[in-house]
Parts: C-alpha cells; sequence; structure tokens
C-alpha cells in the first residue's frame, strides 16, 4: 500500500538548479566575509570615546585693574555691579556673542536663607549683566547633591534666572561626557558638557563651613563640575580641589558673601549657623579671592592645605599684601 | 440623510478618551518637576474596591476614598458604566482589543457572547473581601487602577523615558520591575484571545459594579417584537453581557455598541417598554462563593503564623516617612506605586517578599538607589489610602510646632568597611551630606602610625542615633558603594512602638 504521505517534490529544471546554486554559494561567501571582517581578538568590540579637555576661559589679563573688588551694601545687584564695574566692567570678561556659563553652587535643596546655595539675587544680577554685555545666551548649571529639580527650585535660582533672561540647563545622564583633567589625582572623569558648548564660564561660589576641607569656596565649587562617582574625590580632598582649579580656569570668578555659613556646613540648615556678611568680591585670581574670603570664616591661608597647593601650582596668588585690593560701600 | 453623531456610543467615547487622557496626565503629574507639588491620585479614589476593601481592613472611608461614592450611587441608578467609560484599565484594554480584532477575522459573535468563566471575577473578589475583614489588603494586586497606576510608574513612564527621555534627569529603576511590566504585557496580550480578558474575567472592581448593578433602572432594553434575532448587536459588545437574549445586566458595561448596530433599531437604553426582553441575573453559583469565603477565611489562620514585617520587624523594610505602623501600612496600602512615581530619587521600591508575601509591592527604601530627600514630603501627599499619612515639612523635621524630627531607620557603620575605620583613609563623605542640624554625623581626629611608620591624621566618623534620621543620603553618597559601609536600618522608626532600641532619646 502506497504511503499516505504521498505528495512528491516537484521536478527540478536546470533554471532552477543553477539559481539555487548560485544562491547558496552566495550565502556561503557572504558567511566567509562576515567571519573575515569581523574576526577579532578582543572578545568585545569597544569604541574609542572622544576624550575632551577644557578649554582656558580667561580672558587677556589687564594690569590696570584691581585684582580683586569687594563691594558691601545691601542690595546684591548694586554690589555685583559696582564689584564688577571696578574690575572694568563685564565688557572686560564677555564680548558680544560670547556663550556664557554660570556655576552657581546649588548642591542642596535648601532656602536661600540657609545660605547653602549661593544667593539666588546674586545669580539674577550676573545673568543681567552678561546679557547686557550682549551674550548670545546665559546658561546656569550645576551638578547638585541633592535632586536637581528640588535644589535648583528651592535656592531660588531657576527663579532668579528666568526672570533675568537666563536659562537653567540640567545636567541629564546623557549630558556627560569624559573629559581628562590631568591631575595629580584626578585624571579622567564624566564631565557635564555644557563646559564644552560655552566660551565663558563664571564661577559664583558662596562662603561655607566644611569640614573636612575646613572651608567650601570657588575652587572647591568646581566639583560640580563633575559626574560620576565623586564621593572618591574625599579621600584627597585638598589634591582634588588644586587639581580641579588647575584644570578649569574660569574667566571670572564672582563670591557670594551675602550670607556665610559658618558652622555645620556644607549643608547647613540652621538659621543660628548663618551669619549676614553683605558682601560681593569679583576677581580672576581664585586663591586671591579665597585667602580674602577666609575672614568670614575665621581662618588663614596657612590653615587651608588646597589654597597652598594651589598657589604652588601657579594658580593665584595667596599673599593679600602684594595685592591691588579695591573695597567699596554700595 | 444627516448621520446623527451625537449617539451614546459617540458621548461614550469621548468620556472614554477624556478620561484615559486625565489619568495619563494625572500620573505624569505625579512629580515634583510636573508641578512644583503634588496631584490627587483622583482614579485610585474614584474606583470603588478601594473605598469597600480598605472600609473592610480598617472601617474606616479615608478621606478622597469619598469620591468613590459617586461611582457607587451612579452604578445603582445606571448600572456598570464605569468600566467603559472611565477606567483607563477598562479603556486601554478596549483599545487594545479593537487592534487585535482588525489585525485577524474574528467570529465576533464567538467572541462577545457570554461564557461561565465570567464568573471567575466575583470568586476573585469575593476572596480578596474576606481577606480584607481578616487583615491583609490584597486588592492592589487585581484592583484594576492600582494595576495601571503601578504598571505606568514602574514600566510605561520609565521605559518612554528609556526611548525618548525628558521625563527623568535620571532613568529611573525599580526592584523586580522586569515582573511588574510582563504583568502588565501579559493583561493587554491576553486581548489577543479573548476581548476584554482583564475586565470580564480578573477584574474585581468590575465585579463589585457588577454587584452593584443588579438591578438598575435604566439598562440596554432589547424590543422582543422588533428584534429579527440577527446578532449583530453582539458585534462590538464590550462587556459580553448576550444583549441578543436575556442580557446579563451585570456584565453590560453600557458601551452602548449594540443601540448603533442593531438594523431594527430595537435596542435603547432607558426604562423598560412593553416589549421589553427579561434580564438574566449575576451567574453566580451559590456554592462555589460559599467555598470562596471560606477558602479565604481557611488561608487567613495560615497567613498569620508566618514571620512577616508584622509579626517581628524586618532590618531592610524600610518604610516612607509618614507610613503608619506596620500592621496598619498593610491594612491600607494598596501597592498602587504612586509613592513610587512622584520620589524624586528613586529610593522608593516595589517590595518582593522583604515585608512577607502580603507586603508583595508595598514601598520600601533602597538607600542604594536614592534616598529620602530632607525636605520632601510628596510620597506622604499623593498616597490615596492613608497608608502615608499626610505629612508637612515641619513635622518631618521637628521644627515647631512639631517636637521631634520623625525618624525612618537609624544608620551604623560597618567599620570593617569604613575607610576611615578600615584603612586609615580620610573620606567622612556622609558627614558631608547628613541633612540634619547638628549633623547626626559627628567625627574624630586621629594620629595613627601606618605600616611604613610614618604617622597619618584623619577624621574618624561616629553616629548619633538620637539624630539620625534614617534619610539614607550617607547610606547612597558612601564610596565603599557595593556594599555602603554605613547603612540604615528600620530599628528606632518613628511609627513602631516596638521596633526601638534607645531606652531614653
Amino acid at each position: 500500500m502506497p504511503s499516505k504521505h504521498n505528495k512528491k517534490e516537484p521536478e527540478l529544471n536546470r533554471r532552477q538548479f543553477l539559481l539555487g546554486t548560485a544562491a547558496t554559494c552566495g550565502l556561503a561567501a557572504a558567511a566567509g566575509v562576515w567571519g573575515y571582517i569581523f574576526y577579532s581578538k578582543e572578545p568585545v568590540r569597544r569604541q574609542d570615546t572622544k576624550i575632551y579637555t577644557f578649554k582656558d576661559y580667561r580672558t587677556d589679563d589687564v594690569k590696570t585693574y584691581p585684582q580683586l573688588a569687594v563691594a558691601r551694601g545691601k542690595d546684591a545687584g548694586k554690589m555685583v555691579r559696582a564689584a564688577i564695574d571696578r574690575i572694568g566692567g563685564m565688557g572686560r570678561f564677555i564680548k558680544p556673542g560670547d556663550r556664557v556659563l554660570l556655576k552657581p553652587n546649588v548642591a542642596w535643596d535648601r532656602q536661600p536663607e540657609q545660605a547653602a546655595n549661593t544667593n539666588p539675587l546674586v545669580v539674577g544680577a550676573v545673568v543681567k549683566l552678561c546679557l547686557e554685555a550682549k551674550a548670545a545666551f546665559v546658561w546656569v548649571t550645576d551638578v547638585p547633591v541633592n535632586d536637581p529639580y528640588r535644589s535648583f527650585a528651592r535656592s531660588g535660582i531657576e527663579e532668579a534666572v528666568k526672570k533675568a533672561g537666563g536659562a537653567i540647563k540640567f545636567t541629564a545622564e546623557n549630558n556627560f561626557v569624559t573629559t581628562d583633567l590631568k591631575g595629580e589625582a584626578l585624571k579622567i572623569w564624566p564631565v557635564s558638557m555644557f563646559y564644552h558648548q560655552v566660551d565663558k564660564v563664571i564661577n559664583m561660589p558662596l562662603v561655607k563651613h566644611h569640614s573636612l576641607s575646613k572651608c567650601t569656596m570657588a575652587m572647591k565649587n568646581l566639583y560640580g563640575v563633575l559626574g560620576g562617582q565623586r564621593n572618591r574625590l574625599h579621600q584627597e580632598i585638598n589634591t582634588s580641589i588644586a587639581d580641579l582649579a588647575a584644570a578649569i580656569r574660569p574667566t571670572l570668578t564672582v563670591m557670594d558673601a551675602t550670607r556665610v555659613l559658618k558652622r555645620n556646613g556644607p549643608t547647613g540648615g540652621n538659621l543660628a549657623d548663618v551669619s549676614a556678611e553683605n558682601t560681593v568680591i569679583a576677581g580672576v585670581d581664585q586663591v586671591a579671592i579665597e585667602t580674602y574670603s577666609l575672614r568670614f570664616l575665621d581662618l588663614k591661608a596657612e590653615e587651608v592645605p588646597y589654597i597652598l597647593m594651589a598657589e604652588k601650582r601657579g594658580i593665584g596668588i595667596s599673599d593679600l599684601k602684594s595685592l591691588n585690593i579695591a573695597e567699596m560701600d554700595v | 440623510m444627516k448621520k446623527n453623531i451625537l449617539t451614546l456610543r459617540n458621548i461614550r467615547r469621548v468620556y472614554a478618551v477624556f478620561f484615559l487622557v486625565l489619568f495619563i496626565i494625572l500620573v505624569g503629574l505625579t512629580s515634583f518637576k510636573g508641578l512644583k507639588g503634588y496631584e490627587v491620585p483622583l482614579f485610585l479614589e474614584l474606583d470603588p474596591l478601594v473605598a469597600v476593601a480598605s472600609f473592610l481592613t480598617s472601617w474606616t472611608i479615608y478621606k478622597g476614598l469619598a469620591l468613590s461614592l459617586i461611582i457607587i450611587i451612579a452604578t445603582l441608578f445606571f448600572g456598570r458604566f464605569f468600566c467603559s467609560w472611565v477606567c483607563p484599565m477598562g479603556i486601554i484594554n478596549q483599545a487594545v482589543s479593537s487592534f487585535f480584532n482588525k489585525m485577524r477575522p474574528v467570529d465576533a459573535f464567538k467572541m462577545n457572547s457570554y461564557r461561565p468563566v465570567y464568573r471567575l471575577k466575583y470568586y476573585i473578589l469575593a476572596a480578596l473581601l474576606v481577606l480584607s475583614i481578616f487583615g491583609p489588603l490584597q486588592i492592589g494586586l487585581f484592583g484594576p487602577i492600582a494595576f495601571i497606576t503601578r504598571s505606568f510608574a514602574v514600566s510605561v513612564f520609565p521605559a518612554f523615558n528609556y526611548w525618548h527621555g525628558g521625563l527623568y534627569l535620571k532613568q529611573p529603576l525599580f526592584h523586580g520591575g522586569m515582573l511588574l511590566s510582563l504583568l502588565f504585557i501579559a493583561a493587554l496580550f491576553a486581548n489577543r484571545f479573548l476581548n476584554r480578558f482583564w475586565c470580564r474575567i480578573i477584574c474585581p472592581s468590575g465585579a463589585l459594579l457588577g454587584l452593584l448593578s443588579f438591578k438598575p433602572f435604566l439598562r440596554i432594553r432589547r424590543d422582543v417584537e422588533k428584534c429579527t434575532d440577527c446578532q449583530k448587536c453582539l458585534q462590538h459588545c464590550h462587556g459580553g453581557c448576550d444583549p441578543h437574549t436575556a442580557l446579563r445586566v451585570s456584565e453590560c458595561h453600557l458601551c452602548m455598541n449594540c443601540i448603533e448596530d442593531c438594523p431594527e433599531g430595537a435596542v435603547h437604553y432607558g426604562l423598560r417598554d412593553i416589549a421589553s426582553s427579561v434580564h438574566a441575573p449575576v451567574d453566580v453559583n451559590r456554592r462555589r462563593l460559599i467555598e470562596t469565603a471560606v477558602a479565604g477565611a481557611v488561608i487567613f489562620p495560615m497567613m498569620r503564623s508566618v514571620i512577616t514585617s508584622k509579626t517581628s520587624p524586618r532590618y531592610n523594610v524600610i518604610r516612607p516617612p509618614g507610613s503608619t505602623s506596620e500592621g496598619d501600612f498593610l491594612r491600607r496600602c494598596i501597592k498602587c506605586g504612586e509613592c513610587m512615581k512622584v520620589c524624586p530619587t528613586n529610593v522608593i521600591q516595589p517590595a518582593l517578599f522583604e515585608a512577607g508575601f502580603e507586603g508583595l509591592w508595598t514601598p520600601i527604601l533602597l538607600n542604594k538607589i536614592g534616598y529620602c530627600e530632607y525636605n520632601c514630603v510628596l510620597c506622604s501627599r499623593v498616597c490615596p489610602t492613608g497608608a502615608i499619612l499626610p505629612l508637612t515639612i515641619e513635622k518631618k523635621l521637628g521644627k515647631p510646632p512639631a517636637q521631634k524630627p520623625l525618624k525612618i531607620g537609624i544608620a551604623f557603620y560597618d567599620r570593617g568597611r569604613c575607610l576611615p575605620w578600615a584603612m586609615n583613609t580620610d573620606c567622612i563623605v556622609c558627614e558631608e551630606v547628613c541633612p540634619t542640624s547638628p549633623k547626626a554625623i559627628w567625627f574624630q581626629t586621629v594620629e595613627m602610625q601606618l605600616r611604613d611608620g610614618t604617622t597619618k591624621i584623619f577624621k574618624r566618623p561616629y553616629i548619633d542615633p538620637n539624630l539620625c534620621i534614617g534619610c539614607g543620603i550617607c547610606e547612597n553618597k558612601c564610596p565603599v558603594h557595593d556594599q555602603p559601609a554605613i547603612r540604615v536600618t528600620s530599628i528606632g522608626e518613628t511609627r513602631s512602638l516596638t521596633n526601638q532600641m534607645i531606652l531614653k532619646s
């Protein structure tokens, strides 16, 4: 009895045979080519990521102006304007069409009165001056320790910046690019890419106590440039701060000492730890600015190792007597 | 002839789209970025099952849950309209069903006529309600609004962010999130085999609404004299409620499709006509129902005689600030995931079995992922059932008029891993980030002779258990980050009278 499954294969003609053979040979050849192209002694294919370096954001040094301008008063906007005007005005630092980035300290979800973040009025005033100097845009950024949305909102900086015409740039996960800091302790780190997309950077720290480094001001504020596991920096905190200061040379530093956090820094939280010093300091030399500001925390430069390390690396001068400091009341 | 577009079906469609969009917007806005505040979980409050079951566990109808009375009362008059007019789970299931039906030929009569398996949802409801009477609230497992809110918070929004970005700064991660995603996809894919699979077979809210609509005044009614038995009314039926014979009122979603599909104009929604057909009652086998209830009652003592976070506190069951004591918490939490959606640091995570079986998908804090933001009380504001009671900043932080800050746990040093303790290295990141004032972490400066004979001066951290609030930022920021050298455990939490260690504080 013949099989029930008796459907027969159709006959093959010459054309079908040749086409089929050609197709099979083609596939076999493709397999060979595939193996040839992708043969590798490495188990995983790695792509070379671009490694950035920081540009020098400084403008040419003009000797005719004082190195530091210290303004005291009640009105933050007036103090900022007076201090910057005294060292040549914003026009000395920002040329028309410049892309400007401000780096205030917005590390914490705290209110302005608690002096854990830069005073929003000072930030707003600097944004306004940059726009008056015809900056193409003014971005304000930081990589906070607390939740970024909360930190910018609670610090009042988001509102102040928007009102002044600037833009807040939140650093999302994919906004970090690898950058070589070429330091002793800090080599390759993820850095907020906004620093590579601007021409000028203005550092806008405030004066705070810090248990490990004794104080956190301009150079320590540059921690907020980094992403990744920056909590490791504490193990060599002085070298790390000096490395950062050497890698990033801001165009201008505007120090907010309107409110100073004297104890329990850098987070604060208790108004009893905050002292109203009503001062704004502007200058290019971060070491000089920090040395001057140490008086608010009753410290001396000799007690703060990273300031001396930074001076040794030629970042600035800590001997205030050799500097031309313009002080004014507004 | 001009076609009337103001049909009941079109009105229902407008409502469905409106409520679905509203649902997505409300879940989307449940974040600090959304409104710089918080958003009320309206849909969870509308679900009568949440109100009824949480009433059975705790004898209160908590705040917004009273809104569900609108649905309950309206259902008594109008029937089970919630399922196809309001419920986002039902509307999404319907959309998916329609999509699958367009993709392949469907025998609508077979697909949409009533099947005995639809009874299952009543048994699920009975089991869940009996369990509720005895304590653990498990409606969150199958409650449609809790299910879909959780799925959106834990799966859909993060997935959207992964492809498109813009919703979060950091891609949110969830403990066992894969399981939740798969369940959501499975619930939707089940529509491939049976229209409205979830709604017809599983949904306990639908069952409850079905029971409530046992005799509404207004129903779908079929004129037996006009009807030619063509069965076209089954073509697009949502509920599978047999409009072509004796309509099963409890299964009818009032989708109004049969009215539009009837070529004879024999179907209408309203009061009884002279020639209206009879209706069939709820198809529930009384014996089965009692069996189910008894089974629920038998499971109860078994569930009591196990170790859970209630019988003995678990070190890793750290609840969001404002949570009620563990027993009350499990009595109220419906696992909806609103707190997980709103948390700015992603620290609130769905538990697997950390809190025992009954604590599945309840919120716990995993400090490796985030930490409790000091000035934040958002999770307490969005909780629909009061498992997390609403907090103010003052109450959380112990500012006047509150007396003491709220603790969710206490941090402990693992000196064998802590860099200054184990390796004589400077660190104290934990001290830097500690948010209390004065800081709960303090330090001593020590001088140590190292292996190579040199001396080193550095700082060693200590914890002050009276000041620590258990926020976990120290654990989160610890550089020894695979197993942090400082870890928060639940002991000392304000919500518990028994999970304490310090005699005097």
